[in-house]
């Protein structure tokens, strides 16, 4: 809804303000083989999702084989024995659906979406590929070559994409969201059918899962329907999780990237603290909120400040998210105006969060944040896919369902001295790290102005 | 993701009418639009919703890139974009916070044939007439500020020049030009930070005055609000819209290309290619055998051929589609995909021979099926949020299609036939034709 414009570039990174709400119609089942079952009924359309939500992502890998979560969600559509090699997709695709899966630091997720009298077939295919899947060597072989070329395209000529990669590196020197998701490029070359193997039959199990349904079925029966296919998956023994805890970070960290690009690029993390107790954690609420003045709307400090003001910045941005398994970081990023440096754009950042610890924020903004905050609250119910990753997410984290409405609360409830509190406790410079990128030419012929139509080479 | 975020981004670029399609059963009955012309010209389109308290509104006209200044190129973009940054005395900063004080969100909408704005509020009577009133004023009275102007001058120049350096930018913007040559659809790649630069005020006011006109708007609205409201909220919309004489003058028709590959040096390690020629236009009677029959070809996913081709058998790609984007005259038919540089050229020769034997030989039987079950099978979800039904109203609107749209889309879809798809195929999509862009060539 936003201008889309293309040359608007909207910061990628950066989340603004997710507000959640769990309505009362949430049903909650567990599985006697350990599998979670959520419910959310809605209505509006004669529709249905369905996720599966594994609980194990890209920081549940090791040195050498990273990348193998995602690998995996790939080789997932490569056959069991009932439903042969690329066939998953277009059963569900005669059905009317569509389905895709997505892996994260986090979490490994498979969805659905169809008319709600085919969910049956969404879970019993799911089902399937839980414990059947065969991996075949020849298809792996093929497959592995698709995930770099995915890596090329986003990540290795991706020049904001590198940066946020090499702060990620930078930032997390034990707690394994030091690697990116998608892995090393060397990794990826060195993997093998085996390591996909392993992954799978130590991670994907019942006990590790989460469905979650949100759509027009009743509850009752959607829970009978995942009995049938799900419930009769035995459970494995998982593997101990280490902590991983990062140890404290003792002063600033700096990275450059150089690719080739035109405009430079700023990236900027804080280590912050994530949701553990929905009730007595004070913190993550009042950080969101800071975000929220920050970067929550579009009057908001950075972009009324940076790019209206000061015309330091063509764009700025600034994010956090509290739900996560493992720890958070609070994110600042953006591109220096014409004639402007990142170390300009670096300083005038700096400048915004030393006037929020010296003056604090007013009245005024936390209102319009939580104004943001309810409005998004109904906007988010247009949406059944939408809701269904808000549940998955805070479940998969190891809260309660119902954190998504002590969440709403608890927001709403922050007050404009704890969020001035939380820029001097965590925006400080000792557990700051900071990647910026240093355009590059981009070949040896590279005129300095672009030429209308680009560089022919015939 | 096992498919990528370009595929998300040409989703979206698909929802302005691929999304259209499909009704399901017939059971489902699709969208009671209600539809009306009001004394100044201006067309209303409405769906009563209140399943929701939330009220979602566009207002477009006939001012995207296809209807810019062909001597000023990047006006017709700038001035969208300036609406809300004053209007009516408002400053820039009044907008965005008195918008953020109510919880809505007032964005535009931009592409080669339509400009305006998108407005999503809550329905309750606070917030629906804080976000309407501001709406209203800049629709109908931006400022266009000078001292704004020139700073989002600036931010446009320096991202485009960004842009300019990426190569899926690159290949798009170079692709469009050799599409469309002298047509105003080319204008859009015409962009340069020098034209941007060069744009004034009163050119934008000019501008505005010409093409933001009561008797060219639309007014699509969907949500919680009676008919009553929905009359009232479309009057104070456009009531003080700028007046003019004269009919819209219509967009010359699109010729075809010359067949001819452009290769463009880049450091990027894969090569980023696109292959297509003018496809479609919205209205138009090969529309839907072209539709349902792009499907097979490289529009339904794994389903498809090219996927089929060029990733599960071969590994070449992440992704690869073809679309058709259907605008008031032929919009671009493209075939895009990358491959990492030493294996562009067996990519697209692969690509190639998939759309010359699909040409030549159109869909099997089992394949239209297929593509049809999925079609007429998956209409539920295109029409199951406000927001995407708001897309589709606006689409009914502003390209007059009739209002009964929707409900006759899967009839329309079911009677489509392999023999129809063959020869439309062959009438239209001419590979000798093809225009070939090829970004990170070895």
């Amino acid at each position: 809804m936003q201008g889309n414009k293309s040359w608007i570039g909207w910061l990628w990174l950066l989340a603004v303000i997710l507000p959640l709400q769990a309505a009362a119609d949430v049903q909650e089942y567990r599985l006697a083989n350990g599998m979670r079952v959520i419910v959310k009924e809605d209505h509006r359309a004669p529709v249905a999702v369905s996720q599966v939500w594994y609980r194990v992502g890209s920081m549940d890998e090791v040195n050498g084989t990273t990348g193998v979560a995602h690998v995996l969600e790939h080789m997932m559509f490569k056959g069991t024995r009932a439903v042969p090699a690329g066939e998953f997709s277009k059963i569900i695709a005669a059905a009317g659906g569509r389905e895709n899966a997505f892996t994260n630091r986090d979490y490994t997720t498979y969805f659905e979406q169809l008319q709600k009298s085919r969910l049956d077939l969404a879970l019993k295919l799911e089902a399937d590929r839980m414990h059947n899947l065969v991996l075949l060597p020849k298809e792996f072989a093929q497959e592995i070559k698709v995930v770099m070329e995915e890596r090329r395209l986003r990540t290795d000529d991706k020049p904001q994409a590198l940066v946020y990669e090499n702060l990620m590196a930078a930032a997390y020197l034990a707690n394994p969201y030091h690697h990116p998701v998608i892995g090393w490029m060397g990794d990826l070359e060195h993997m093998t059918a085996e390591d996909a193997r392993k992954w799978y039959q130590r991670w994907y199990a019942p006990n590790n899962a989460t469905l979650v349904i949100v759509g027009d079925v009743e509850p009752a029966a959607a829970l009978k329907v995942a009995e049938r296919y799900f419930g009769k998956i035995r459970p494995v023994v998982l593997p101990q999780r280490q902590p991983q805890d990062e140890p404290v970070q003792r002063g600033i960290r700096r990275v450059t990237v150089k690719a080739p690009a035109k405009l430079p690029y700023l990236a900027m993390g804080y280590q912050a603290p994530v949701l553990r107790d929905p009730d007595k954690d004070v913190d993550p609420y009042a950080l969101e909120m800071l975000a929220g003045v920050l970067d929550g709307n579009a009057s908001a400090r950075l972009n009324q400040s940076l790019v209206r003001q000061q015309r330091v910045a063509v764009s700025v941005g600034a994010g956090y998210d509290l739900i996560a398994r493992g720890p958070s970081m609070f994110m600042f990023d953006g591109a220096p105006a014409e004639g402007k440096t990142v170390a300009d754009l670096e300083a005038a950042i700096r400048a915004e969060i030393d006037k929020i610890k010296q003056d604090g924020v007013s009245e005024e903004e936390l209102q319009r944040v939580k104004a943001q905050v309810i409005a998004a609250q109904v906007y988010q119910r247009d949406s059944m896919f939408y809701q269904a990753m808000l549940i998955g997410e805070v479940v998969n984290a190891g809260l309660p369902v119902g954190t998504l409405e002590t969440r709403l609360a608890k927001l709403k409830a922050v007050t404009a001295a704890q969020v001035q509190d939380m820029a001097r406790k965590y925006l400080i410079d000792d557990h700051l790290t900071v990647a910026v990128l240093d355009p590059q030419p981009m070949s040896g012929a590279k005129p300095a102005k672009p030429i209308p139509g680009g560089r022919h080479a015939n | 993701m096992r498919i990528k975020f370009e595929f998300a981004a040409f989703a979206v670029k698909l929802a302005g009418f691929a999304g259209l399609l499909l009704c399901a059963a017939a059971a489902q009955a699709a969208l009671p639009i209600q539809h009306w012309r009001m004394d100044s010209g201006v067309r209303v389109y409405f769906v009563e919703n209140h399943d929701l308290p939330l009220l979602d509104i566009s207002v477009e006209f006939p001012a995207g890139s296809g209807r810019d200044d062909p001597s000023k190129p990047g006006l017709a973009s700038m001035t969208q974009h300036m609406l809300i940054h004053g209007a009516g005395g408002m400053t820039e900063e009044e907008i965005s916070r008195r918008i953020a004080d109510v919880g809505a969100t007032l964005g535009g909408s931009f592409d080669q044939d339509r400009a305006g704005l998108r407005l999503r509020t809550l329905s309750s009577e606070r917030e629906r007439s804080e976000a309407l009133g501001i709406m209203a004023k800049a629709l109908q009275s931006p400022d266009f500020p000078e001292a704004v102007l020139e700073r989002e001058k600036n931010r446009a120049a320096t991202e485009l020049q960004e842009a300019m350096t990426q190569p899926e930018f690159v290949a798009e913007r170079k692709f469009i030009a050799l599409l469309y040559g002298a047509h105003p659809y080319a204008l859009s790649s015409a962009v340069e930070p020098e034209t941007i630069a060069a744009l004034q005020r009163d050119d934008l006011a000019a501008y505005y005055r010409g093409h933001y006109r009561a008797g060219y708007a639309v007014v699509s609205v969907i949500g919680d609000v009676t008919p009553a409201q929905a009359r009232e909220i479309a009057g104070a919309l456009t009531a003080s819209l700028p007046q003019g004489e004269g009919e819209l003058q219509p967009l010359p028709a699109v010729a075809m290309p010359k067949g001819e590959t452009e290769k463009i040096p880049h450091p990027a390690t894969q090569s980023h290619i696109l292959v297509g020629q003018p496809g479609v236009k919205r209205v138009d009677p090969d529309y839907f055998p072209l539709y349902v029959g792009n499907y097979t070809l490289g529009g339904g996913g794994f389903a498809s051929r090219l996927i089929e081709e060029v990733r599960q058998k071969r590994g070449l790609v992440y992704s690869v589609h073809s679309y058709f984007m259907p605008l008031q005259q032929p919009g671009p038919f493209e075939i895009g995909l990358q491959t990492k540089r030493a294996q562009a050229e067996e990519a697209l020769a692969v690509v190639r021979k998939t759309v010359q034997d699909y040409v030549a030989g159109g869909p099997t039987e089992t394949e239209l099926k297929k593509a049809k079950q999925n079609i007429v099978g998956g209409f539920p979800l295109r029409i199951d949020s406000n927001q995407k039904l708001l897309d589709y109203i606006a689409m009914i609107g502003f390209y007059q299609l009739p209002l009964t749209y929707l409900d006759d889309f899967p009839g329309k879809v079911e009677k489509v036939t392999a023999a129809q798809v063959k020869d439309a195929f062959a009438r239209r999509i001419k590979p000798e034709n093809m225009v070939t862009v090829i970004v990170g060539a070895d």
